[in-house]
């Protein structure tokens, strides 16, 4: 999800990790407006495969590494919608319900509906009429967005759309709307969800850092030394660490894995995005013109959160901060120097090496909640014990 | 007896939440400015106690100071000296009947996040896992005033869990949403260490409760239907400007921190006595008011003779 916001003004980017089939996919957002035709775009993936790569936690030299792409969205599970029925029908049937539909637009590979209702049941009842399946529970969420005047945004795929445009995966919505309220609502995502949701929130504004305003925000680990194995095992490390910290922080706070100036980047997971990928992206503000020079004014961060209803019962409130100090998740990989040499120096510098190993198998183990004698065995590292850490004694009936 | 200084309380309660903040929650803050701003606050006490030639007492100043290490973050240590001099220097300042207007660390806060969009709050930054040590430390300071001016705190966290479960209730979302937001340690330290303040609530106990309902009214004003981000304290802000208006309307005894805990200098009938004498005294707000205002004025040395009254 990216989200760029200045003053009142929001462009969303949905993206998702839908696998399955296309005539599977539905999603229900509820919008604080009305959204006409203008306002919704369908987005090139390939924006927010740049923003992931772009702000990805990283090893701190340039070594391949995997980026975790794993989006995640606030999106109902539900089944494919039945045979279409006539728009007229439909609509008269939506209004004995209580269900107006406001807007039908089809962008895309998408068919999209703007919908207004007066009551939760009457909702829950056209969406399932529709062939949505709505989980149990989904009806009081629904109502609480209704009764705040909250519109809902439907989407399903076009077959016959998609087919003409010939992509193989589903390509992001975008929808620009007015609102002062900054905020995600996660509610409907986590009715029925069968574990925790996992979302990542990409800000790009003008003034600075974004956080929650209802949840904590923190900072992940980051610059830790980590053994060099890492290298090899970069998302399975990535994921284990973010699991870990979501453990430790008894899964209530969101991460901040990345917030820097989108103007530049060090060391760079990929190159920056364009400005015209920023405006592809929303930000409204950054002139195309490539001859205006200075900076583009965008500030990105990058927030992870994996929630359920139980830690997350409400949705996410956000706020920009003038805070601009630059933050990214990196691990660092340091390369033992391995020529041979019988100097005094270098006696020092291996019992010191044994040190600095031992403290990264630690510093891995406690990221990650990885048990320390397997990392240690991963390392090849056979015994710890160095003549001088052995307890007095230990030496004495040898 | 001689009774102990609530304020001394104060100071360690925030201290210790201080350090908690530091250590254990990742406030986006470090040592070094916590103990700058504290220092700064200090500083500024001092100097505006020579100029205006009262007794210096770091007591107040440290709290403000503590207040603002725990509440005010920035790139820039120029703002965070900056909010300890305007904190401190507006209870010199800007004063009527020899009482300060506002709450020193809340209006601080508001006038530099109007000037400047380098300084910001982060209510979330509490979390609601340690909400409970945070409720007892809080409640702690309850038992050390002697409930004297509690009132106000009662008052301001029942306005605002009606506020706030009425809401919810209306949009037929579950409680565990108004429970989430009041377990709040941001909410918690506004409610016991913020609106509390004896030197700037009203008079009366009419007044303070009163004043609780208007900053719950306003916090939900601005939480709820601009969408702005810390409504409880642009609300402080703007309710304190009506204080004076209360005082003359429901008039109480003065606070003083000297007396500590329980001191009225009133007698106990203008407490709830003010209801048949509303409107002749409402005239006589106009009056007063005629006679008042030159008074509310931003000059040096004019309060020297309430010099007790201007420490905290």
């Amino acid at each position: 999800m990216a989200l760029v916001r200045d003053g009142d003004r929001t462009v969303m980017t949905m993206a998702n990790d839908f696998h399955g089939e296309p005539h599977d996919f539905a999603i229900v957002i509820p919008v604080p407006t009305l959204i006409t035709r203008g306002q919704i775009h369908i987005a090139d993936k390939a924006l927010i495969d740049h923003l992931d790569a772009y702000s990805a936690p990283r090893l701190v030299e340039y070594f391949d590494y995997d980026p975790c792409r794993m989006y995640a969205m606030d999106r109902m599970p539900m089944s494919a919608p039945m045979n279409a029925q006539k728009a007229a029908r439909e609509e008269s049937r939506a209004r004995s319900l209580g269900v107006t539909i406001e807007a039908r637009y089809t962008v895309g590979e998408y068919d999209i509906l703007i919908l207004s209702a007066t009551q939760s049941n009457g909702l829950e009842t056209w969406l399932r009429e529709n062939g949505y399946t709505i989980p149990p529970g989904a009806s009081s969420v629904l109502g609480s967005y209704i009764r705040q005047n909250m519109k809902f945004f439907v989407a399903k795929v076009n077959l016959g759309e998609h087919e003409k445009l010939g992509y193989s995966y589903l390509r992001p919505i975008q929808v620009a709307y007015e609102s002062p309220k900054f905020m995600l609502p996660v509610r409907l995502g986590t009715v029925n969800a069968a574990g925790p949701q996992e979302l990542f929130v990409y800000a790009l504004t003008r003034k600075g850092r974004v956080e929650a305003t209802n949840y904590r925000t923190i900072k992940l680990p980051s610059d830790v030394d980590v053994p060099l194995y890492v290298k090899e095992e970069f998302t399975p490390f990535y994921k284990a660490l973010f699991s870990e910290q979501v453990r430790k922080e008894n899964m209530s706070t969101l991460f901040t894995e990345y917030a820097w100036d989108m103007n530049w980047c060090d060391p760079c997971a990929a190159d920056p995005l364009s400005r015209q990928e920023l405006r592809n992206l929303g930000a409204f503000w950054v002139s195309n013109d490539p001859n205006s020079g200075g900076a583009a004014e965008v500030f990105l961060t990058r927030l992870h959160v994996r929630y359920d209803r139980e830690h997350f019962p409400e949705d996410l409130v956000f706020q920009e901060t003038g805070d601009r100090q630059n933050f990214q998740a990196r691990y660092v990989l340091r390369h033992p120097w391995t020529g041979s040499s019988d100097c005094e120096a270098a006696k020092t510098y291996k019992a010191s090496l044994r040190q600095r190993q031992e403290k990264e198998a630690s510093n891995l183990a406690s990221l990650t909640g990885w048990n320390v004698n397997d990392v240690r065995r991963k390392m090849n590292l056979v015994s710890t014990d160095t003549p001088a850490d052995k307890k007095w004694w230990q030496t004495i009936w040898q | 007896m001689k009774r102990f200084d609530p304020r001394l309380y104060q100071i360690g309660a925030l201290t210790l939440l201080l350090l908690y903040g530091l250590t254990a929650l990742d406030f986006d803050t470090t040592w070094f400015r916590a103990a700058l701003v504290i220092g700064a606050a200090i500083g500024a006490q001092w100097v505006c106690s020579r100029i205006w030639n009262v007794k210096f007492d770091p007591r107040s100043a440290a709290i403000s100071g503590l207040s603002l290490a725990l509440l005010l973050r920035s790139n820039s240590i120029v703002f965070l000296l900056a909010a300890a001099g305007i904190a401190i220097s507006s209870k010199f300042a800007i004063r009527w009947r020899g009482k300060h207007i506002f709450n020193p660390t809340n209006i601080a806060i508001v006038a530099l996040m109007i000037a400047t969009p380098r300084v910001w709050v982060s209510p979330g930054q509490w979390g609601n896992v340690a909400f409970f040590g945070f409720l007892i430390t809080c409640l702690g300071g309850l038992v050390v005033n002697r409930a004297s001016r509690s009132d106000v705190t009662y008052a301001f966290i029942a306005a605002w869990s009606a506020v706030l479960i009425g809401r919810s209730l209306w949009f037929g979302e579950p409680l565990t949403i108004p429970l989430h937001r009041l377990e709040n340690g941001a909410l918690l330290l506004f409610t016991f260490f913020m609106i509390s303040d004896p030197k700037t609530t009203p008079d009366s106990r009419a007044g303070r409760i009163l004043f609780a309902v208007l900053v719950a009214l306003g916090a939900r004003y601005v939480q709820f239907k601009l969408f702005h981000t810390n409504g409880i304290l642009w609300s402080l802000a703007a309710c304190s400007l009506l204080v004076p208006i209360i005082d003359v309307l429901l008039p109480g005894g003065r606070y003083t921190w000297k007396q500590g805990g329980s001191s009225w200098s009133v007698s106990p009938q203008w407490r709830w006595h003010f209801v048949p004498g509303l409107l002749p005294r409402i005239r006589s707000a106009a009056f007063m008011s005629q006679r008042a205002m030159p008074r509310f004025s931003i000059a040096r040395r004019r309060w020297r003779s309430s010099a007790t009254a201007i420490a905290p």
